[in-house]
């Protein structure tokens, strides 16, 4: 199963944060990569959906549902720019 | 009330006399879903090892040919993975995790699988052994494929799949109950499919 | 802005399924009429649900193939192993009522005030936004000029054939067949490569966007090659749909 890229959690990015987040810039906190949410690498099939950098790999966003509420864990990320700032 | 999608219903198949096999909340597929996390590893059989650790020490490890001269079982098992769904009597074949910690000084109360990929998940000692778990490298006959887990994936079928880690390396024996990767995300602690375990707290 | 207001947009509503358009074999164009829909911008997705009688329920993204000011519509091709696909492409009856949200992306849109020349470039089904796009082109009598470059398995697979044919308002279409070519092809066979984007593609000294869209697969390899023939990245816009479908 190939990963997808940030577009595939388009929807999943608005529910959690209440904002169109495709086009925000973030920083990889391990490599500091920087680019929009968009190009990172997406695996949407496993027990939560997890987004990578597409420079080193690392993981930078995990989304899990539990019990009905999407909670999200940024801890990869060194920094999201705000919303509709592209 | 919310809407219904005239005449859908997925990919499942209700199984009639077999309902008693199904966990609470559980959908029978018939394919073999590819759920993953990352990337797939493909580390060489040359560089393949299986380690059982304890406090950053070696008990005992075996290499790939090592671990292929090892007792092996086939076994035929259902499975339940958290996202719903369960497949009954697949078959694998594998080396009983019973047969590697009786090859090793051992002792803790609790394991951290870990994987190649930086997966992990965490167990307790007991059920990873009495016959519950092996590290198991065919499945349906054939060796593991990749994107299965292959060469090598941990099998515990009496917990939800996503304990059953994939490109498994070793077992690291503990004395406390710590969360594995999805464990540390909100999974539980145990995942008991007969006691819809899937998340912390239920 | 905005946090209240997308929120209000994106909601779940039903909408229903106002006409059925099968544009190849195993693709389908599902016209339909959502009761608040706020427009939607050339490019985006919107998510759809479906909802068994037990409370099963499967959620896919499609692309919209409208364009803005048009009747909403999406195309959906089939996958032999789906769950979703074959439930819209082949049960689907107009009439039928569809759960959907959206629109959904900020990324990958193209808005007719960027005036720079088009670089498409779509595998199997990742034509359908790049459609939405040039559709949308046409109809706000942009004069930016386009070249589409499509890749498919074979000349049946193409997607909207007749339409992509008939546009000759600064758009450049080809097709590149991968599996098996029709006798007499003249265009281009086999899969998309740096090669073929150095002859096909606008060059990097025009300053061009593009758009690549397709399996992902099809989209690394594209998108590389764009960037190896002096696109900035940047410029390079990417959406990855999930496997099979593609060429």
């Amino acid at each position: 199963m190939e990963p997808l890229d940030g577009n595939a959690i388009g929807g999943l990015l608005i529910d959690v944060f209440g904002a169109e987040m495709t086009g925000v810039i973030g920083t990889c906190g391990y490599c500091g990569d920087t680019g929009p949410v968009a190009e990172l690498v997406v695996y949407r099939q496993a027990p939560g959906t997890v987004a990578r950098c597409r420079a080193c790999g690392n993981i930078v966003m995990v989304f899990v549902k539990v019990r009905g509420t999407t909670c999200v864990d940024l801890m990869g990320m060194a920094s999201l720019g705000q919303p509709g700032a592209a | 009330m919310s809407h219904i999608s005239r005449g859908f219903r997925g990919r499942r198949r209700v199984p009639d006399a077999e309902a008693g096999r199904l966990p609470p909340g559980q959908y029978l597929t018939e394919g073999f879903p590819v759920l993953s996390a990352g990337p797939t590893p493909h580390t060489p059989l040359a560089n393949w090892t299986f380690s059982i650790t304890r406090s950053g020490a070696t008990k005992g490890s075996w290499s790939w040919p090592e671990f292929q001269a090892l007792p092996a079982e086939n076994v035929t098992v259902d499975i339940h993975c958290v996202t719903r769904w369960s497949k009954f009597d697949t078959g694998w074949r594998g080396v009983s995790v019973d047969t590697l910690l009786d090859r090793v000084e051992h002792d803790g109360r609790y394991v951290m699988a870990f994987c190649d990929g930086g997966y992990t998940t965490n167990l307790p000692l007991d059920d990873v052994t009495g016959g519950k778990a092996w590290v198991a490298f065919d499945y349906d006959g054939q060796a593991l494929a990749p994107e299965h887990g292959g060469p090598a994936r941990l099998l515990v079928p009496h917990l939800y799949f996503w304990k059953s880690a994939k490109w498994v390396r070793g077992l690291d024996l503990r004395d406390t109950d710590q969360p594995g990767f999805w464990e540390t995300y909100g999974y539980h602690m145990y995942g008991d499919p007969w006691r819809e375990q899937r998340y912390a707290g239920d | 802005m905005a946090g209240t207001a997308l929120r209000g947009r994106l909601t779940w509503q039903v909408a229903t399924v106002a006409a059925l358009t099968r544009e190849t074999a195993s693709v389908c164009t599902i016209g339909l009429e959502p009761p608040d829909w706020a427009g939607h911008r050339a490019g985006q997705h919107l998510d759809v649900r479906l909802t068994a009688e037990d409370g099963y329920r499967a959620e896919r993204s499609y692309s919209i193939a409208s364009a803005p000011g048009e009747r909403l519509a999406i195309t959906v091709e089939r996958l032999d192993d789906g769950e979703v696909s074959p439930y819209l492409t082949e049960d689907l009856e107009v009439g039928d009522k569809l759960e959907l949200r959206g629109p959904i992306g900020g990324y990958f849109v193209w808005e007719p005030g960027d005036h720079s020349p088009l670089t498409l470039l779509a595998g199997g089904s990742g034509v359908v936004p790049l459609r939405s796009i040039l559709r949308y082109r046409l109809r706000t009598g942009s004069a930016v000029p386009a070249r589409l470059l499509y890749s498919a398995r074979t000349l049946p697979d193409v997607i909207y054939h007749d339409e992509l044919g008939q546009h000759h308002d600064g758009v450049q279409v080809s097709y590149t067949l991968t599996r098996s070519q029709p006798p007499g092809w003249t265009g281009h066979t086999g899969r998309i490569n740096a090669d073929l984007l150095a002859d096909v593609a606008w060059p990097a000294a025009a300053n061009p966007v593009a758009y690549v869209c397709g399996p992902t697969s099809f989209v690394e390899t594209a998108a590389a090659a764009l960037v190896g023939l002096g696109y900035p990245p940047e410029r390079v816009k990417t959406e990855r749909f999930g496997a099979t479908g593609g060429p």
